[in-house]
């Protein structure tokens, strides 16, 4: 039996407890509010004895992922964190371990882009990474952010995947918000649960030699590229197979969505990181008052989990999705409304969507927020007039 | 509702140095400790001591989901009294409870804070900190005040949560700095 | 819409090339030094030929050629002016690419560069 102890840590602090747990071989990070703490707090750990690992302190993050390029390739279980700037920085490595198939893990503390400069939260540094061909999770709570991270390693390393992961968290809201946390009495437990292996072909060993990072011909490139489509597809089942085994073993049980109040709603609410949980708890409040609303939480953003939400809301009249990110010049702005009315896309009696967007920058969003957006799309659907262009929620000067 | 009904929600007011957001976490540590859910989270913004500075504390039988600013608190803990009352009254509920580090009594304290509705408790927790840690930083003394009017969590639970929080010597003299001022608290 | 009766040409496309599961993951090389199997001295139009009497053995050719294509052979020669080398260096044909690097940088003018005759 696995045995817990329950700590209050924040977000950055559960990334920190579960790179330990995980017993990671290599972290390189360059720090960048608001993800620094869990590089420090790792820091400590390392300075106290709690585990071992090479530190390696870079200049920049593009050299931060690069080092971890070489280090996984070597055959390394690596990490590093960063947030906006930094993120966009590391873009073109983003591609480069996705494209060398290398396992590596990244947590992302989520920040708004530059300019002009805010250090608060948004999804804007996360959603332009959306093509890099990495898998993204995206978490709602402290506890979820331990437990993802713990279970990006057993996706990450499966010979069926051999892809980087993201496991996002929101910066502020979540990563300097103390909640409870059950981490692993005995790292051991983790350790067990994601054994290190070397059954890869990608890891640089001088018993089997083979070249890293070629040049490709055009009749060869787009077979590689298909490697990729194909890759992710199996993460798929890979992920559900380790949510199967983390909640046997740990009792703890996340799926690529989750869902509340959804049996007879009519109006469903879509959203992602630490603002689900408001979304939730505004669900319950008008349930009180007799609207038939439910929530949708959007834990894994790629893969996308088409099925699973096609089901889930296969009984509403429509679907709010209130966004984070802006894509600029498009009708509809919101990244994550976008392929939602994609999954619906030419079926008969589909639900409405409705895309929003809020807390750019972290503008504040509470549950009354949600209220209010719920009403709304309440109003749009009665009257038979959805919006085909994305709702700016909350911005000065615009009548919604 | 049932579930928030059973939720109490404490906005912490001080400035820079004074301890304001290490108090809202070892309150939501002490809640954890005693199976309780608890969120503590800074108000979000550049650091830099002497600032206004806000912190915030969750406590429920419940599980917590919501991560929305606290706008409507059921108390507020005032570090540092020379705060505008205005910003720090704001949104506190009716019949809500304002904890205020003063050498003032709770009906002297009344005449400033200009509401009828609301408890008010004063501690002079300068003094308490300046005995027991030898500088005023006021934080673990107003936690005691916090608890002697809101019995949220007990002071055993607060004291094991410092003491965490602060190993050796430290942690001890926070540990007196509670207990005194749970003592000395003064509920109008 | 009616098909065209028409036939076009199709684009071409390498359909004997291996197909995506055959590629090796992420276009990696399981036998590292295979360049040894292209030989790129086809493509010369100008060789270069060491005078051995004039060579002073230095290696600075061996160190600049960049495919590498110069040789140290342990082969004894004496020079016509009597002076005795342990080594010879010679110019490796089928990778040389004919570059001139060596015949620029030797700092005694002892590679000769001459047009081949193809």
């Amino acid at each position: 039996m696995v045995k817990w102890k329950r700590l209050p840590l924040n977000s950055n602090y559960a990334v920190a407890y579960a790179v330990k747990d995980a017993d990671v071989d290599v972290i390189a990070a360059y720090p960048i509010t608001p993800q620094t703490t869990i590089v420090e707090k790792i820091a400590e750990f390392l300075a106290n004895g709690e585990f071992d690992a090479e530190m390696i302190h870079v200049e920049s993050e593009h050299s931060a992922l690069s080092a971890l390029v070489g280090a996984s390739a070597a055959g390394a279980r690596v990490f590093t964190a960063t947030a906006s700037q930094g993120l966009e920085l590391m873009h073109e490595i983003l591609h480069i371990a996705s494209g060398s198939r290398l396992p590596i893990v990244m947590a992302i503390a989520t920040r708004a882009l530059s300019a002009p400069i805010s250090i608060w939260c948004d999804y804007s540094d996360l959603m332009n990474t959306r093509d890099a061909s990495w898998i993204t999770f995206i978490n709602s709570s402290a506890q979820e952010v331990y437990d993802t991270l713990i279970m990006a390693y057993k996706i990450a390393e499966d010979p069926r995947v051999l892809l980087p992961v993201m496991s996002a968290h929101d910066g502020y809201i979540m990563s300097h918000t103390v909640e409870p946390v059950d981490v692993a009495e005995d790292p051991e437990d983790i350790r067990r649960f994601i054994p290190k292996r070397r059954d890869r072909i990608n890891i640089l060993d001088p018993d089997r030699p083979v070249s890293i990072g070629t040049i490709v011909r055009p009749e060869w490139f787009y077979e590689v590229k298909y490697q990729q489509v194909v890759a992710m597809r199996e993460a798929r089942k890979v992920i559900k197979e380790a949510q199967e085994e983390f909640a046997s073993r740990f009792g703890r049980r996340h799926d690529v969505i989750e869902t509340h109040m959804m049996d007879d709603a009519e109006l469903a609410i879509l959203t992602y990181g630490g603002i689900y949980g408001t979304a939730r708890e505004a669900v319950d409040m008008m349930r009180a008052k007799g609207m038939k609303v439910g929530s949708v939480k959007l834990r894994l953003w790629r893969p996308f989990p088409a099925d699973e939400l096609r089901k889930a809301l296969s009984n509403v009249q429509a679907v709010a999705v209130v966004d984070r990110a802006i894509s600029y010049g498009t009708p509809i702005a919101g990244p994550v409304a976008l392929e939602v009315i994609s999954l619906f896309y030419d079926e008969k009696d589909a639900p409405k969507v409705i895309s929003f967007v809020a807390g750019i920058g972290q503008r504040t969003v509470t549950e009354y927020d949600f209220v209010g957006i719920a009403e709304k799309s309440l109003k749009y659907l009665s009257s038979g007039s959805i919006p085909k262009e994305t709702i700016y929620w909350g911005v000065r000067g615009v009548e919604v | 509702m049932a579930e928030r009904s059973q939720r109490i929600e404490i906005r912490w007011h001080g400035r820079g140095g004074q301890g304001a957001v290490t108090a809202a976490i070892v309150t939501a540590q002490a809640a954890i400790f005693e199976g309780k859910y608890a969120q503590a989270y800074p108000e979000f913004g550049a650091e830099r001591r002497g600032a206004p500075v806000n912190a915030y504390t969750r406590i429920s039988n419940t599980p917590i989901y919501t991560h929305a600013p606290i706008l409507y608190p059921d108390v507020v803990v005032v570090l540092d009294p020379s705060l505008p009352w205005d910003m720090v009254l704001r949104g506190l509920k009716e019949n809500g409870t304002v904890v205020v580090n003063s050498k003032r009594s709770p009906d002297e304290m009344r005449e400033i804070v200009k509401r009828s509705d609301v408890r008010i408790a004063t501690v002079d927790a300068t003094k308490v900190a300046l005995e027991k840690l030898g500088v005023p930083i006021v934080n673990t003394a107003m936690i005691g005040a916090l608890i002697r009017v809101v019995p949220v969590v007990s002071i055993d639970s607060v004291i094991r949560a410092v003491k965490e929080t602060f190993p050796g010597r430290l942690g001890e003299a926070n540990a007196e700095a509670i207990k005194a001022s749970y003592e000395v608290t003064r509920v109008g | 819409m009616a098909e065209s009766k028409e036939k076009f040409p199709q684009t071409p496309i390498v359909l004997k090339e291996p197909k995506w599961n055959e590629v090796w993951m992420g276009a990696l090389i399981p036998e590292p030094g295979n360049s040894v199997l292209n030989n790129t001295g086809t493509w010369r139009v100008f060789r270069p030929i060491i005078d051995q009497d004039r060579c002073i053995r230095c290696l600075i050719c061996w160190m600049y050629c960049p495919e590498p294509a110069i040789k140290i052979l342990d082969k004894p020669y004496k020079t016509k002016q009597g002076r005795e080398y342990k080594i010879t260096l010679e110019i490796d044909y089928n990778y040389c690419k004919g570059c001139g690097i060596c015949v620029q940088e030797c700092p005694v003018k002892a590679i000769e560069f001459v047009e081949e005759v193809k």
